[in-house]
């Protein structure tokens, strides 16, 4: 049991030996259901793949997210995950695969490639997977970091728990040195110049 | 070296070699389509030469050049027992690329099978006797020869019509302070006045993070 002091109305921190209850709406508690509770689809077709599986394994672990359980079929899944080169001949499978999903639905695209086509721009490559499918969240980077797309996962999530369905862009983070001596004093553990 | 097996190539279809090199140790003959399938057989049979291996087959557009045999079909062939290599060439195609035919070496190897359709595939050109002459790579809905040096590069045929939204070509802004904001943040439904964020960092909450952002933007 506790007290949190914000700034505003003090919070009272129900112990888990004592009873309580809280009130919320129903849309936004189905909402915090489904963020928590996504099961992937992922659509893996390139390089990008390997990217994936890191993100998976242990360092990056995606299981802290609520995200963990792949489901290789579509009639499970909820989250398709298009990580890769989508050709114009893997197409219509895509395309099949997200309308075999159920509601609610979500695509999170994962890589340059299916973002918008990447360096492909050539009459083998779709320019990414909007063309095709509605998409939520678009990770850029060739490959991504992992980061980037844990952050892309976090997006969505926020999404879900708004109720937002509008594209959204994992955006790069600053470079935390912008010049020389803020490098030097970064690797000196000092803190930054101002 | 291999300029033995270009003498003996030589020697067995007098008039039918057009030209032979052997630059930068790549011994090559250009044969006249009409023996094509001959001389494959003869390197492949012929004790001296014995050919056992079919390395690659593929085909050139010298478009740029404006050679009235188009194409130039190149096959790569090794012999394990005498470890040599050749290259055999031959020129087909005119200058729209029409008749381009050669005849298929599936019959002398077997591993042609999918070099040949993957150059009619991608060329346009028509191996006579193949046993299953169809595409490789692209769709069969495809119109054209994608690696012809006259079809655009860029070109798509797609197989389903594009979704009809707007904004399909452009991707939303990339600016440091556009686009929607990273998931880090309270979710909160938005309240005003004092504690309106729990952590207190507007910034924060908003997703942009205080410092260098605002400084660039």
């Amino acid at each position: 049991m506790g007290e949190m002091k914000a700034g505003g109305p003090s919070t009272r921190v129900v112990e888990g030996s004592e009873h309580g209850f809280a009130t919320t709406r129903v849309d936004a508690l189905l909402n915090w259901a489904k963020k928590y509770s996504l099961f992937q689809y992922p659509f893996v077709t390139a390089c990008c793949g390997m990217e994936y599986m890191a993100m998976a394994s242990p360092r990056f672990d995606m299981a802290r997210f609520g995200a963990e359980v792949p489901r290789f079929s579509p009639r499970q899944a909820d989250l398709l995950w298009v990580v890769g080169t989508i050709s114009q001949r893997q197409a219509p499978a895509l395309r099949r695969i997200y309308e075999q999903m159920a509601d609610p639905k979500w695509v999170l695209a994962f890589g340059t490639c299916a973002s918008c086509g990447g360096f492909y721009d050539n009459y083998t490559t779709v320019a990414g997977i909007d063309k095709v499918i509605p998409c939520d969240v678009y990770v850029p980077g060739c490959p991504p970091r992992p980061e980037a797309v844990l952050d892309g996962l976090m997006l969505l999530q926020d999404k879900i728990a708004r109720g937002d369905r509008t594209p959204a862009i994992v955006k790069p983070r600053e470079d935390p040195a912008q010049t020389t001596e803020q490098l030097i004093a970064l690797q000196r553990k000092e803190r930054s110049l101002p | 070296m291999s300029k033995k097996v270009l003498e003996l190539l030589t020697a067995q279809f007098p008039g039918a070699v057009l030209e032979t090199h052997s630059q930068f140790g790549d011994d090559t003959a250009v044969l006249d389509p009409a023996v094509w399938r001959d001389a494959a057989l003869f390197l492949r049979n012929d004790p001296r030469t014995l050919m056992n291996m079919f390395v690659d087959l593929t085909a050139v557009d010298y478009l740029w050049r404006g050679d009235v045999p188009r194409f130039e079909v190149v096959c790569h062939l090794r012999s394990l027992e005498r470890n040599h290599r050749v290259r055999i060439k031959a020129r087909v195609g005119d200058e729209e690329g029409n008749g381009a035919e050669i005849d298929s070496i599936v019959p002398v190897w077997k591993g042609a099978n999918w070099f040949e359709r993957e150059c009619y595939d991608l060329l346009g050109i028509v191996f006579k006797g193949h046993p299953d002459l169809r595409r490789i790579l692209m769709y069969p809905e495809f119109e054209g020869h994608p690696l012809r040096k006259d079809y655009p590069a860029n070109r798509i045929q797609p197989l389903i019509p594009f979704r009809d939204v707007p904004n399909t070509g452009k991707l939303p802004p990339f600016g440091p302070d556009e686009g929607m904001s990273f998931g880090r943040q309270s979710h909160d439904f938005a309240r005003s006045g004092p504690g309106a964020s729990i952590d207190g960092d507007e910034a924060v909450s908003n997703g942009k993070r205080a410092g260098a952002l605002e400084e660039r933007s």
